[in-house]
């Protein structure tokens, strides 16, 4: 059982005037990221099919669904994570303040660095200490100066809710803190190198119930500063963290809607069947 | 087979497969000692091979140590017979130039090909370098020093321990690039991504955060490259060919000829004097040593610092 399930008892989901609010607010932010009939080829299969979806700027987007539905797949093509995989084929368009991400000649490099990724293990560098986890981004591509550094090393550990925890042992291993302390730590390493945009990839799906109510207060946190996008398994979850959410169902996005619209009046039967838990 | 499906009809009872009953219980954990014995007996039989040539070495050559054995050079067999002082230090040194010079070509040439065959294996240059990599590894250890002479020594026109280093870094370099690779392979995925979506170039996220996580493994490889190529004599034959005495300044080591240690071994053993004979084991132990120290020193140096959930 996803251990993340028994945290629902703890944040309860949004009234429904929060939800109006929030949704209102979320409304007229910009669209940052778009993405026109994307499709993603494994081999001859397909992994997702056509998917056209817009995500405002800092609003969070939920994309449910059943395993294997395509919504992880998706979620890599968001920053060409697929280009290291042998035999994956990504068509359409994903762009990004309207500039195409996958236009010739763009380095999925300056990509990435825009849009970040949590995955769904925590993946400190085993070998690095804390610091080193959280500054990897920047002191790998030059940048030395131990001041700055520093700051950005403050301000992304205090963005990740982690600095009052691991201040006093910025150099002790990454690897030596609990679960959940390790995947905030990716989280602050995301923003160290101010990624605008945050693809969450089932983030509390290893975590237990503690760590994952922390997470989900972080989001709401980083709605402030970024641009979030959250695959995961937990409905209640969707619920208590999102603003838009995406149902993707066998490849195809079947409904999308503001996230309290979609949870109390899906206008599709399979998104009713699935929320309503009769299957996936 | 017809033999075992009758067992199998035959424990088929109502209460199913799984039922455990006295008889069977103790029939698993009879043959689970049948197993574990043989298991002690190959494994003590390997250890008593290792044990015996050790021990028959050391009981060889042990009273050839002295310390004149470490200072002095080899001289003619006279100063042996006569009880004059005679040595191997210039042996001890010659294989220390030797076998480092072949580390220092092997090791970065082997983890840059380790690193290829196992990060790149898109690169066009991936499959023929496996097949190279693996004909190397496969290849007589003569005729890598016949390469070396041929690539070094005729040119050079003089024997020379730079000569030996390389065949020995065609040894060493098959060995170091196959364990780089098997030990990059087994760090997992998932580090790599967490490197690239932080936006860092391929290379860097090689070499500062997988290789980082493997370096335990390639410091074994590189050790077990290095043990194997200290031991070699057939490629410094006619690379490093050998000396009897101490070359003139540390220079001559990579420009003229030098003894190394498992050469020396072969020349003193086929040699018609005892004292030689003595003194052939105890450049055996002195062999051992060397190897064995450099493990475990290399190890105490590399010891993973951090503890990691890998």
């Amino acid at each position: 059982m996803d251990p993340a399930a028994d945290a629902r008892h703890v944040t309860p989901p949004p009234t429904a005037d929060q939800g109006a609010e929030r949704a209102a607010q979320a409304a007229e932010a910009p669209v940052r990221l778009v993405t026109e009939g994307l499709t993603v080829h494994y081999g001859s299969n397909v992994g997702v099919r056509d998917v056209s979806l817009q995500f405002r700027d800092k609003t969070v987007t939920a994309l449910i669904g059943p395993s294997g539905c395509g919504k992880t797949t998706f979620l890599r093509a968001l920053n060409r994570m697929h280009d290291l995989t042998r035999g994956v084929k990504v068509s359409g368009k994903a762009t990004l303040d309207g500039h195409d991400i996958y236009a010739p000649g763009v380095d999925p490099v300056t990509v990435r660095r825009r849009i970040g990724m949590v995955f769904q293990k925590p993946t400190p560098f085993p070998t690095m200490s804390i610091y080193d986890n959280v500054v990897a981004g920047l002191k790998l591509v030059g940048i030395r100066n131990r001041a700055i550094l520093d700051e950005v090393a403050e301000r992304s550990l205090r963005q990740a809710a982690l600095w009052d925890e691991v201040k006093d042992r910025l150099k002790a291993p990454a690897a030596g803190i609990s679960g959940g302390q390790q995947q905030r730590l990716s989280i602050a390493r995301a923003l160290a190198v101010e990624a605008e945009v945050l693809l969450m990839d089932e983030p509390t799906s290893s975590l237990d119930p503690q760590s994952t109510l922390r997470i989900e207060e972080l989001i709401h946190e980083l709605k402030q500063y970024v641009t979030i996008i959250i695959v995961t398994h937990n409905m209640q979850q969707a619920a208590r963290v999102s603003d838009y959410t995406a149902f993707f169902y066998e490849g195809d996005v079947i409904e999308t809607a503001d996230t309290d619209t979609m949870f109390t009046n899906p206008k599709e039967r399979r998104t009713n069947e699935y929320i309503t838990g009769r299957f996936g | 087979m017809a033999s075992a499906t009758a067992d199998v009809e035959r424990r088929r009872g109502p209460s199913g497969y799984a039922e455990v009953t006295p008889r069977n219980l103790a029939r698993r954990y009879a043959r689970d000692r049948v197993v574990l014995f043989f298991l002690v007996l190959a494994t003590a039989s390997v250890l008593l091979a290792l044990l015996t040539i050790v021990g028959y070495v050391f009981v060889n050559g042990v009273s050839a140590l002295s310390l004149d054995f470490f200072t002095q050079d080899l001289g003619s067999p006279s100063r042996a017979i006569q009880g004059r002082p005679t040595g191997l230090g210039h042996t001890i040194v010659g294989t220390l130039v030797v076998d480092g010079l072949g580390l220092l070509l092997a090791v970065p040439v082997g983890v840059a090909a380790g690193i290829l065959l196992s990060e790149y294996p898109d690169h066009p240059l991936n499959p023929p370098l496996r097949i190279l990599n693996d004909t190397l590894n496969g290849m007589p250890a003569i005729l890598k020093g016949l390469l070396a002479w041929a690539i070094i020594v005729k040119p050079m026109g003089t024997f020379s321990g730079l000569s030996g280093g390389v065949a020995l870094a065609f040894v060493m370099l098959p060995i170091v690039a196959r364990a780089t690779e098997g030990v990059l392979r087994i760090i997992p995925w998932s580090i790599r991504e967490a490197g690239l979506a932080l936006g860092l170039p391929r290379w860097r996220v090689v070499l500062n955060t997988v290789l980082p996580a493997a370096r335990v493994g390639v410091v074994t490889g590189v050790l077990i490259a290095f043990a194997r190529a200290a031991g070699e004599a057939a490629p410094l034959l006619f690379t490093s060919f050998g000396n009897n005495f101490y070359s003139s300044g540390l220079l001559r080591y990579l420009t003229g000829p030098v003894d190394t240690l498992p050469a020396r071994l072969y020349s003193l053993a086929i040699s018609p004097y005892k004292e030689w004979h003595a003194m052939g084991w105890a450049a055996g132990i002195v062999l051992l040593f060397i190897v064995i120290f450099s493990y475990v020193f290399t190890r105490l140096v590399t010891r993973q610092r951090h503890a990691t959930d890998l």
